[in-house]
């Protein structure tokens, strides 16, 4: 255990001091020109503390004096993971499609608010897996065909009253059309110059309906959205059917829910499809894919067209919910976060990228009191993801190990 | 031999960017042969199969595949019409399953009964890769690879098969086997092979016919037996 300590006790100590000296300038450092160390002493004792007790976990775990404690607990794990494998994914899909569903019996308005959040997440992450971790086309600007959506169903309601069931159609094709629009200049470009690009493409979206003052009311937003309706019968002076808004947030969760469930459906129908096998082969050499008769144009043409559908109908959904828009939900923080959430959850896995969303959105919520800290916890997780598990949470499943050489 | 040429290149140029790779290059395939084109680094063999494939524009000239002129059909169109290459490097799809990379060497066919047979026939081929059928491509050792991507381009039915120094960077055992592979497939099913390789001595004792290339020129063309037995040749290329 010493010697294992040696080897990491110096990069240790040299990282602390380094802590410090980034530290001290953020709280030591006043407005008036004055100095203290107190206070970042202080905050930094407590991070030696915290990151030595780990460190010495760590190597406590390394050097084995704790088999006794792990041992037992990791073939619990394991009698776990096998006893879960035994039951069929199914089974599992039911289990959990049924608790959404009773999920806001359980629980209050705020819950509600937070799980619509995470759904209308899960369709855009899903809908952004088809780009990115399908297609393999890094796309910076997804938001934009959110934004397009929202404003669709947001125009149509606030000036002809179109129903938001028949307006939902109409964001995801104007939603995809604007991603065929986008495409078509962009796809002839590979790799950083797409990624750039569609960055720049994101925000143009956000400029025009900041300042297109006669359709969109620029930076003040649309008000009065109407939500969604329904027909529901009423016997009340002879049967006939009344038109009602569903205004309480549990009939908008089971609508959000429809969609995220719609979404999950067509994207896994689509990942096992023929499109979805040409779609990986462009991500896996895109020359390759061509010498082998598939059209790369039009399918990456194609991967944007259905990641924007679903942005598209997450949109509408999200208008609808909020009844008012305006182009400060579509900034490039969020395309941003909608990409951690597909590479948090592990690219190309559909369980994963919904663990991540609900991370994603969820973890913020439960540490409401930290919420200065929120970016810098972030970023730290994500950096500590990517060293751990670049493949995400979940990653999609491939199976496959090296080979041995059998040559000669 | 046939009268007619399946694959023919009249005089054809091409370029990236400023930089001219091919100066006029001119060869004739016939149905059934298997020709080697042969030449150093950077005499244009591999930009001559991608601009077959229309990976890379035509500057001038022609190419003509079974006598039609295919000089503007789109890249994807041409396994359709039975023209596959094996690029060089193999460039198999990495993180695809041994079984999907097949797969998608037959993307464009519809018929599945068909798709089953050619891939029990691929999987007879290279046994090694019905073991590893649902292993990841790139977990593959490199002679496995190349198998594979040999493979995918024959699950495309090709009248035609390009192949790009399909010896890159393998044993000599595993290349003698890639090799007999190459005289089998052309034997039993007939397919024409047009042959690039850094390996002229290998690549000129399967051939019938060779072409060798320089500089973005066609400089010889003979009987493979003759090319091999050329004192030039065998000065340039076979290192005596």
């Amino acid at each position: 255990m010493i010697r294992e300590f040696k080897k990491i006790g110096k990069i240790y100590v040299f990282g602390m001091l380094w802590l410090l000296g980034l530290i001290w300038p953020m709280v030591g450092i006043h407005k008036d020109g004055s100095l203290s160390f107190g206070r970042a002493f202080t905050i930094w004792s407590y991070i030696v503390v915290g990151t030595f007790a780990c460190l010495l976990l760590y190597l406590l775990n390394k050097s084995g004096y704790l088999d006794k404690a792990t041992k037992p607990m990791g073939r619990v794990r394991d009698d776990l993971v096998a006893k879960a494998r035994a039951v069929p994914v199914w089974i599992w899909t039911l289990v959990a499609l049924a608790a959404a569903l009773i999920y806001p019996l359980f629980t209050a308005r705020y819950a509600h608010d937070v799980a619509i959040q995470v759904l209308i997440y899960i369709s855009l992450g899903l809908g952004l897996n088809i780009v990115v971790g399908l297609a393999g086309l890094l796309d910076l600007g997804y938001i934009a065909f959110y934004g397009v959506g929202a404003y669709t169903y947001a125009l149509l309601s606030v000036h002809y009253g179109m129903s938001f069931w028949l307006c939902l159609p109409v964001a995801a094709v104007l939603a995809s059309v604007a991603g065929c629009l986008i495409g078509y200049p962009t796809l002839r470009m590979r790799g950083d110059y797409l990624a750039i690009v569609t960055l720049g493409f994101g925000e143009i979206v956000r400029l025009i309906l900041n300042n297109w003052m006669s359709l969109t009311n620029g930076p003040n937003g649309i008000l009065g959205i109407k939500p969604p309706g329904i027909y529901v019968p009423s016997f009340e002076g002879g049967f006939h059917f009344e038109h009602i808004y569903l205004k309480k947030l549990y009939f908008l969760y089971y609508i959000a829910l429809a969609i995220a469930v719609v979404t999950i459906v067509a994207v896994r129908r689509l990942n096992f499809s023929r499109i979805g096998r040409a779609w990986e082969s462009i991500r896996e050499d895109e020359t390759a894919a061509e010498l082998m008769g598939v059209n790369t144009f039009m399918l990456k043409l194609l991967a944007y067209a259905m990641g924007a559908v679903f942005a598209g109908l997450a949109g509408a959904f999200f208008a609808a919910r909020m009844r008012f828009v305006s182009p400060e939900s579509f900034t490039f923080l969020e395309s941003a976060m909608v990409l951690s959430m597909v590479v948090l959850g592990g690219m190309g896995s559909i369980p994963g990228i919904i663990l991540g969303c609900a991370a994603l959105i969820v973890l913020p919520e439960v540490f409401r009191e930290f919420e200065l800290y929120r970016m810098l916890v972030f970023g730290a997780a994500m950096t500590v993801m990517m060293i751990f598990r670049p493949a995400g949470l979940i990653p999609a499943k491939r199976v496959g190990t090296r080979s041995e050489e059998k040559e000669g | 031999m046939a009268a007619e040429p399946i694959l023919e290149l009249q005089n054809v140029h091409a370029s990236y960017g400023n930089i001219k790779a091919l100066k006029g290059v001119s060869l004739k395939v016939y149905p059934g042969e298997i020709v080697a084109i042969i030449g150093a680094n950077g005499a244009g063999k591999s930009t001559t199969l991608m601009t077959i494939c229309g990976i890379v524009a035509v500057d001038e000239g022609d190419i003509l595949y079974q006598g039609r002129s295919i000089t503007k059909v789109a890249a994807e169109k041409l396994p359709v019409m039975g023209l596959c290459q094996v690029p060089e490097g193999r460039r198999i799809f990495p993180r695809l399953t041994v079984h999907e990379n097949l797969e998608l060497g037959a993307f464009y066919r519809r018929d599945r009964e068909g798709i089953e047979k050619d891939m029990q026939r691929v999987y007879e081929l290279f046994p090694v890769l019905k073991e590893r059928k649902r292993q990841q491509g790139g977990t593959l050792s490199g002679g496995e690879q190349q198998m594979l991507a040999i493979g995918r381009a024959l699950m495309s039915r090709p009248k035609v098969l390009l192949m790009d120094e399909p010896s890159l960077g393998l044993a000599p055992l595993i290349v003698q086997k890639i090799f007999d592979i190459i005289h089998e497939v052309n034997q039993k099913e007939g397919t024409t092979i047009l042959l690039v390789e850094q390996n002229a001595n290998l690549a000129l004792q399967a051939a019938q016919r060779g072409y060798v290339l320089e500089t973005g020129r066609v400089t010889m063309e003979d009987e493979a037996e003759k090319l091999l037995h050329n004192a030039e040749i065998r000065k340039a290329y076979l290192g005596e």
